[in-house]
């Protein structure tokens, strides 16, 4: 057991001492899928035959197995975002962040559930069934990244690759008691992550820790000659400056964050969050984002729109199915993706929202001039039954106006498991940072998970 | 009274020659190739394939637009232009929208009416703007069959404004773009293999005409297009027809219906391809995957340096400097490789001249040498395919040696005159016919090793 719920950076260190080889880490973890993922389905497909190349053992992530969110691409292994339109697609190409993986010696063994196309917050949008929270079954993982999540909290693979577009890291590692984050748009390439929307979607890792973060972000951060948006600034070295001070570090608390509608049991772990904050020597800011209640409305305006055109490739002619194996979440938002950019709309909805976006983009410019990260709730409550919100869209897309926001700004945010509610039921803590700022956000996400010390873990 | 004049824009697509294609690394040559053996990712638009802009195919499209004298436009972008068609894989086509690269530009050059009077006229570009060619359906049978070759080859949309009033100029127009594009280099513009395409919108504009002489305008309230013609005398021929099928609708007090056509060059006529209830919404919006471009100021002037000099200034130039006729600067100008050919001949010839006995180089004072050789190419006396110096050297056996002997034919001359006696007062007297007579003595005395004109101004001068 303890080889599974082992770190990323305690694996390395059993591999590098000959205690444990990268095959009987695959084998067990192997096993353990076999046994849990029938009953929380967290993964899609899982990979036959995983390969570990000996010749890599100088590798940063030599012989750490992993699994990658159902969005992104793997030469000859399925890929169906979800969707029962891509059920028997077997890509042609690697996705770019699967690549550097994989040359950092990195063993790929499933593929995770996810909401189909990334369109949720819970996976019940997935054709392939829910996945279930390891905390209760009863509960949702969330999403859309949710059976990342899930796999990476009941040790079916030591870290997972999930996508953020509007949440879909930071909300399932809230929701299962993992660490997630969604970088600056531009660290990581996208290429070959299936679209959802272009502007917001984000490649991220979830982890156990938040050193295990920024080690898996030093392999798969930086300049992509295939994803012309990515920055060609060289990324930093996260995982090295993870250990520095941070005493003196202002935190924001943006008022607009903690509006009713919050649960009470989030916002005593965001309190009990903040008072670690201040024993560790920073201070307390209280900020304000006034643009903050206009960011739901402009994202689904955005998001909408950019995948609708995204899914026109899916036009029943190749890939195998037709277009009625789009979901009914998927048709929804193609078509009030399809209304805003349609001529005559395009002003007043499309344009108009990518004004607001420059304002919320202002809201953080202003906020980071005078703090260094923001904290927040990643979710306003913690995860819900399977089923509560499925008839009500709308109730689902008010799960992500807390993480919302920093897709808009391209800016990074962490969610850190910070306890759990009377229940049992996981509730995480928001860390937002400035753009490519991650060393900094790394670094008091990983103090801050030193001060709490501890959690439980699935069994 | 009233009259029809008829409006014409034009739309012009023009494929770059780059070695890859707009937004991937496969490569652009694709003409003729297998089906789909150019394609990858980006360009079959599999799931999470992303695009890379081209430099080289940007940098190109700037500097048709400065060949074209618009202004380059330091901020551009492109955007997604949505339709449903098989051969287009993403179901958008990467395109630009609002921001073209360049735009509000010109082209001039001279047009001869029908009393042959030489006239500049002046045409208004609006825009050019890069975008990606979409693939290819090939119909088989019962079978549609794709082929994904050409889908990311760099198309370059030239945009003129609606300027044109009748097709011979706007078959001039396209002339003479199509000789600025080929000096460019940046595309074959192979009107038979497709990589440059013809668009031309028509509608007739109604002119009243009182009684005071004053005119009324009235602006058309309808467009027709046709699409993809690939040759100028179609073009020519499609407008003429839709001038004639316009007229007649309006003549009946309707409106042509605004629509795209098609043109049917057996037949000669357009027929109807899509009306305005079925045009597309496109559904245009930024594209997310490629941030905007920007350029500085330097970056365009650097490109602008790599300008050639265009034919319409090469032509004025080769009649200064070489002192050609006009119609055979504008025949030489017209092909970049015959243009440097003569020149480089024109060089050669002096190089040997040089070399030559002094008699031989006063040549013939009414016509320069530039002209005497350009004769030869435009006449096809002699092929361009020969080396320029093998040229210069047949051009001098076959003009100047004739004339290197001068004193031989003065000789001749004299004898001729001396010897015919008859036919010289007979020409004196006015019959001046029997000049022929005596330059064929001339000729007959040198074994016909003269140009006939030569002696014939010599003797004319001579019997003056």
């Amino acid at each position: 057991m303890d080889i599974l719920k082992a770190s990323i950076s305690k694996l390395r260190q059993l591999i590098k001492d000959n205690k444990i080889s990268s095959e009987e880490i695959v084998a067990q973890i192997s096993e353990r899928i076999n046994k849990e993922n029938p009953k929380l389905n967290a993964l899609l497909t899982v990979v036959e035959k995983p390969e570990v190349n000996e010749n890599m053992k100088d590798k940063p992530l030599y012989g750490i197995a992993f699994t990658l969110k159902d969005t992104y691409v793997t030469k000859g292994i399925r890929t169906t975002a979800g969707s029962r339109l891509l059920e028997n697609y077997i890509p042609q190409y690697d996705a770019t962040v699967y690549k550097k993986l994989k040359e950092a010696g990195a063993v790929l063994i499933g593929k995770t559930n996810c909401d189909a196309w990334g369109h949720g917050s819970s996976t019940e949008n997935s054709d392939f069934g829910v996945t279930k929270n390891p905390w209760n079954q009863d509960y949702v993982a969330g999403g859309s990244s949710g059976g990342s999540a899930a796999a990476v909290a009941s040790h079916l693979s030591p870290f997972s690759i999930g996508e953020d577009t509007g949440g879909s890291i930071r909300q399932p590692a809230s929701f299962c008691s993992v660490v997630g984050l969604k970088v600056s748009y531009g660290l990581v390439s996208r290429y070959g992550s299936i679209a959802y929307a272009s502007s917001l979607d984000t490649v991220g890792p979830i982890t156990k820790t938040v050193e295990d973060c920024a080690l898996v972000l030093d392999v798969i951060a930086g300049n992509d000659n295939q994803d012309a948006t990515t920055n060609p600034a060289k990324p930093s070295h996260y995982s090295k400056s993870i250990n520095n001070d941070i005493k003196g570090f202002k935190i924001g608390i943006p008022k607009e964050y903690f509006v009713e509608g919050i649960d009470k049991e989030v916002a005593e772990q965001v309190e009990n969050s903040i008072k670690l904050f201040k024993k560790m020597g920073c201070e307390i800011v209280d900020i304000t984002m006034p643009m903050t209640r206009y960011a739901l409305s402009t994202y689904y305006l955005i998001a909408t729109s950019e995948t609708s055109s995204n899914l026109g490739r899916y036009d029943g002619i190749r890939y195998g199915n037709s277009r009625k194996d789009f979901g009914a979440e998927a048709k929804r938002r193609i078509m009030l993706g399809t209304f805003t950019l349609s001529a005559g709309y395009y002003d007043a909805y499309y344009k108009k929202a990518t004004k607001v976006r420059t304002l919320i983009k202002n809201d953080f410019d202003q906020a980071f001039k005078k703090v260094d990260i923001i904290l927040a709730p990643v979710s306003p409550t913690p995860a819900f039954k399977i089923g509560e919100k499925v008839n009500n869209p709308l109730q689902m897309y008010l799960s992500d106006i807390l993480t919302i926001p920093v897709n808009l700004a391209g800016i990074p945010a962490l969610s850190v498991p910070a306890g759990f509610t009377k229940y049992k039921l996981p509730v995480g803590v928001q860390l937002i940072g400035n753009r490519f700022e991650e060393e900094k956000l790394l670094n008091i996400g990983h103090k801050f998970e030193q001060e709490r010390g501890e959690l439980p873990s699935i069994d | 009274m009233y009259k029809y004049q008829p409006v014409i824009g034009l739309e012009i697509h023009v494929e770059l020659k780059t070695k890859s294609k707009m937004f991937c690394q496969d490569s652009a040559d694709y003409f003729g190739k297998k089906p789909n053996t150019h394609v990858c990712p980006v360009c079959l638009g599999l799931p999470g394939a992303l695009p890379v802009p081209n430099k080289k195919a940007i940098e190109w499209t700037i500097l048709i637009g400065q060949a074209l004298n618009c202004s380059i436009n330091k901020v551009s972008k492109f955007d997604r232009k949505h339709y449903f068609y098989p051969d287009l894989p993403k179901g958008y086509q990467i395109s630009q929208y609002d921001e073209p690269i360049a735009s509000n530009g010109w082209l001039k050059f001279q047009i001869s009416n029908f009393k042959f009077q030489i006239k500049e006229k002046k045409f208004r570009i609006h825009r050019v703007h890069l975008e990606e060619d979409t693939g290819k359906l090939i119909h088989s049978g019962s079978d549609t069959l794709v082929d994904f070759n050409r889908s990311g080859v760099p198309l370059v949309e030239i945009v003129t404004e609606p300027d044109f009033d009748n097709s011979d100029d706007v078959k001039r127009f396209l002339e003479e773009l199509h000789t600025i594009i080929r000096y460019l280099g940046v595309s074959d513009a192979d009107m038979e293999k497709g990589s440059m395409r013809l668009e031309p919108n028509i509608s007739l504009r109604k002119i009243s005409i009182q009684d005071s002489g004053f005119k009324i305008q009235e602006l058309p309230n309808y467009k027709v297009e046709v699409k993809n013609i690939n040759s100028f005398n179609f073009v020519k021929r499609a407008i003429e027809y839709e001038i004639k099928r316009q007229t007649e609708i309006l003549e009946k007090g309707e409106t042509p219906a605004q629509e795209t056509r098609g043109f049917d060059s057996v037949k000669g006529i357009t027929y109807s391809q899509r009306s305005k209830e079925e045009a597309h919404d496109y559904r245009y919006f930024p594209e997310p995957d490629i941030p905007p471009l920007e350029f500085t100021y330097k970056e365009i002037e650097d490109i602008k340096k790599k300008l050639p000099e265009l034919p319409s200034d090469k032509e004025k130039r080769l009649i200064k400097e070489y002192r050609l006729k006009a119609q055979d600067a504008f025949i030489l100008t017209r092909d970049l490789r015959i243009a440097d050919y003569f020149e480089k001949v024109t060089d050669e010839f002096n190089k040997l001249m040089l070399v030559q006995d002094k008699a031989s180089v006063d040549i013939e004072k009414q016509q320069s040498l530039g002209q005497t050789i350009a004769n030869l190419i435009v006449n096809k006396r002699l092929s361009t395919s020969l080396d320029p110096e093998e040229f210069a050297k047949k051009a001098i056996t076959s003009t100047v040696t004739y004339i290197a002997d001068r004193e031989k034919m003065d000789k001749a001359v004299s004898k001729v005159i001396d010897d015919f006696p008859k036919a010289v007062e007979d020409y004196k007297a006015g019959k001046t016919n029997s000049i022929m007579f005596l330059v064929g003595q001339v000729m007959k005395e040198m074994k016909g090793q003269v140009d006939a004109n030569t002696v014939k101004k010599k003797l004319i001068k001579i019997l003056k």
